[in-house]
């Protein structure tokens, strides 16, 4: 047990520091990567909850996918440090509230959750007792089934976001010479050349 | 049924395998290449290796500070230094340096020797670990010149019937 | 009063026996890198008609050792328009996270250091992972060939992922389990490079796009971008580097050993395949599928960046996934899924 608590506050002061560093420094790419270092040990607090499968997925889609892409566009961003900071000030009193409400927000569903009990039945699948089932059984079992519609309501809505980025971005150009590799791989010395037998003194 | 056959040959990755079978077939092949610390090239009487001081058979030195090769060397890479020698007062080097970081391997300095003293020899392996060791002076080129006298000598006279 | 022969037998000796078992991995992997990579420059050197490495010790099996006494020897050059934290922190990266996923690789029955249930989803969150120590090499570098070849990588690894990702879902399909033993004792009958072939042939070929290697090897094309993103490296950082590339060679041929050629089981359940342990016959698998990494090095051309990407989105992908649904189908309709 006080290796597990150890492991706990180790991940748990790790993520809310390198969190602080995220908006704190003033190097974007610093700052993606200590968002990084956040992700990485939110995922340790997962294993820690005993939710494998939920770490594995937020490492491999958070930090392995939408953070590398972060990375990338942060990369090439030329940013002016100086101008960054001048607007600061503006933004602060917008800022503030957001971040007020949304603590307002959280401080009301932990408390709610913790003062209200969930009656009986509302739970739609409970959770199974771990080491009966592993993690990853137990989330596909409520997944493909009481939440199922809902589970493809999603797929739907990222499918038409990607049509929709894909559609945006797509131009047709007039009179761009494609390449096509399939006619290229298919052509043959006899389609491309003509042995002609050319007599001395004529010429063709 | 061309097409069928394409298709076919793309699916299962037709050159790809092809290519896989002649890999391996010179995988197996002979080696073309010498297995070079232990076996080495022929090498020309003519070629141009490392430098060397040479002597007269009675063990005097072949130099007499003429400077010809100092004047000749493109990249400047000889000095020489002239004076009386102690014991019989001819002229000799007092000082022969080659910066073999400078030297370019032209061959000039043995062409305009008068006397056959300085030459390039037949050694190319002469790999050191610093800088300094490749600024080579006198004593050291005649040193090499001692080394290395059969070959050179050799190699001067198989050269001599083409000059 | 605290309870010292209690403590121990409770938290001192499990982690010394882990410990013990951590570090008899890393050395036996560690070791057996320098011998492959002898081998990968002796096979490349072969198809050549060279003949490779042959000075140091028999056969130059030495060489490694060799290089890397020379690695640690050199100076560290660090350029001076360079983010020094992140340059030096991105061959750590690189290295740590090639090695952490051997963590679950079970090498025979049994013979693995943490055998969690989502070995597979570990194995394929750190390879996702390795894109960083790449990316952070070519932008802490702080010059244009390593930032060049850092952008090409991280489009590629990201790209290709996906498939891989889909490959494997055919694999977990068959075994119904992300356990990497589970995996391998659910190929006791067949191994799954049978049933799945096209998969299997799929997944050797985004291997070598995982780890950077020919044909696919344009974050580090010699004849474009100098080394890549390792231009600016030297020394040690730059040892740390090339270790990390091996490691995570090396750790895709036991992916593609557990996945698809059964693992640590013998070709055949009877007598004489059954004589010879377990360990060896992963090792053997490894070292096929290694010879293959070898070998495709020494014939194919590299590929231009947009047919790179073609290759991923427009071929891979489509046949991967068409491959999930078949799989999934078949495995529903004959009610065969485990």
């Amino acid at each position: 047990m006080i290796i597990q608590a150890m492991a706990f506050y180790l991940f748990a002061t790790v993520t809310v520091a390198s969190a602080v560093m995220v908006i704190s420094v003033r190097n974007p790419v610093h700052s993606v990567l200590f968002l990084i270092l956040t992700f990485f040990n939110a995922a340790g607090l997962f294993v820690l909850l005993g939710a494998e499968f939920l770490a594995m997925i937020l490492v491999i889609v958070y930090v392995g996918a939408v953070a590398v892409l972060f990375l990338f566009v942060v990369m090439m961003l030329d940013i002016d440090f100086v101008e960054l900071r001048q607007g600061f000030l503006n933004y602060l009193p917008v800022g503030g509230a957001i971040g007020f409400i949304l603590v307002l927000e959280l401080i009301l569903v932990l408390g709610a959750s913790s003062v209200i009990q969930v009656p009986e039945g509302m739970a739609a699948s409970p959770a199974p007792p771990l080491g009966e089932v592993t993690n990853t059984e137990a989330l596909g079992r409520i997944l493909y089934t009481d939440y199922v519609y809902l589970f493809q309501t999603a797929g739907l809505v990222l499918l038409v976001a990607m049509i929709g980025a894909i559609v945006l971005t797509l131009r047709a150009r007039e009179g761009v010479r494609r390449q096509n590799i399939s006619d290229q791989v298919a052509r043959t010395p006899a389609l491309g050349m003509e042995l002609k037998d050319v007599k001395p003194g004529q010429g063709l | 049924m061309a097409f069928l056959d394409r298709g076919a040959r793309s699916l299962f990755l037709g050159e790809f395998v092809s290519s896989f079978i002649l890999a391996m077939k010179y995988f197996f092949k002979p080696k073309a290449t010498l297995n070079y610390p232990y076996e080495k090239g022929a090498l020309s009487p003519r070629f141009r290796g490392e430098h060397a001081l040479r002597r007269y058979p009675n063990g005097e030195e072949r130099c007499i500070a003429c400077k010809l090769c100092e004047a000749i060397c493109p990249a400047q890479a000889i000095t020489i230094e002239a004076g009386p020698r102690q014991d019989d007062g001819s002229r000799r080097t007092v000082r022969y340096d080659i910066d073999m970081t400078k030297c370019i391997y032209c061959g000039f300095c043995q062409e305009a020797c008068p006397v056959d003293a300085i030459v390039e020899g037949p050694n190319f392996e002469f790999a050191v670990e610093t800088r300094e060791e490749l600024f080579y002076d006198k004593e050291r080129l005649l040193a090499n010149g001692d080394r290395w006298e059969y070959e050179i000598s050799k190699n001067i006279e198989l050269d001599a019937p083409y000059r | 009063m605290v309870d010292w022969a209690s403590l121990w037998t409770i938290y001192g000796w499990p982690l010394t026996v882990m410990v013990g078992q951590i570090m008899l991995v890393l050395m036996s992997v560690l070791i057996s890198i320098a011998f492959l990579l002898l081998a990968d420059r002796k096979i490349w050197a072969a198809v050549m008609l060279r003949r490779g490495p042959n000075v140091v010790g028999p056969f130059g099996l030495l060489q490694s050792f060799a290089d890397f006494g020379k690695f640690i020897l050199k100076e560290i050059i660090i350029p001076d328009a360079a983010n020094k934290g992140v340059f030096l922190l991105a061959p750590v990266v690189t290295v740590v996270l090639a090695f952490i996923a051997w963590a679950v690789i079970p090498f025979a029955d049994g013979w693995v250091i943490s055998d969690i249930n989502v070995g597979m989803l570990y194995i394929f969150a750190i390879s996702s992972l390795g894109v960083y120590g790449i990316i952070m090499a070519g932008w802490a570098s702080n010059s244009k060939y390593p930032f060049l070849g850092a952008l090409r990588s991280a489009a590629q690894m990201v790209s290709y992922e996906v498939s891989i990702g889909f490959v494997i879902v055919t694999v977990l399909l068959l075994a119904g389990s992300l356990n990497l033993s589970d995996i391998v004792r659910a190929q006791k009958t067949v191994w799954f490079f049978i049933p799945l072939f096209p998969m299997f042939v799929i997944f050797l070929i985004l291997a070598l796009a995982e780890t950077n290697r020919p044909p696919f090897d344009l974050a580090e094309a010699e004849s474009e971008l100098v080394a890549g993103y390792m231009t600016e490296y030297s020394s040690v950082p730059y040892l740390l580097l090339m270790l990390g590339e091996y490691l995570n060679i090396v750790l895709m041929c036991a992916m593609a050993t557990i996945l698809f050629l059964g693992g640590w089981l013998p070709p055949f359940d009877v007598a004489p395949f059954t004589w010879v342990p377990e360990v060896i016959w992963f090792v053997l698998k490894m070292l096929l599928i290694f010879f293959y990494f070898a070998m495709v090095k020494a014939f194919v051309p590299r590929y231009r960046y947009d047919q790179l990407m073609r290759l991923g989105w427009k071929v891979f992908l489509p046949i991967s996934l068409a491959w999930v649904v078949l799989t999934a189908g078949v495995l529903v309709t004959f009610d065969l899924a485990p």
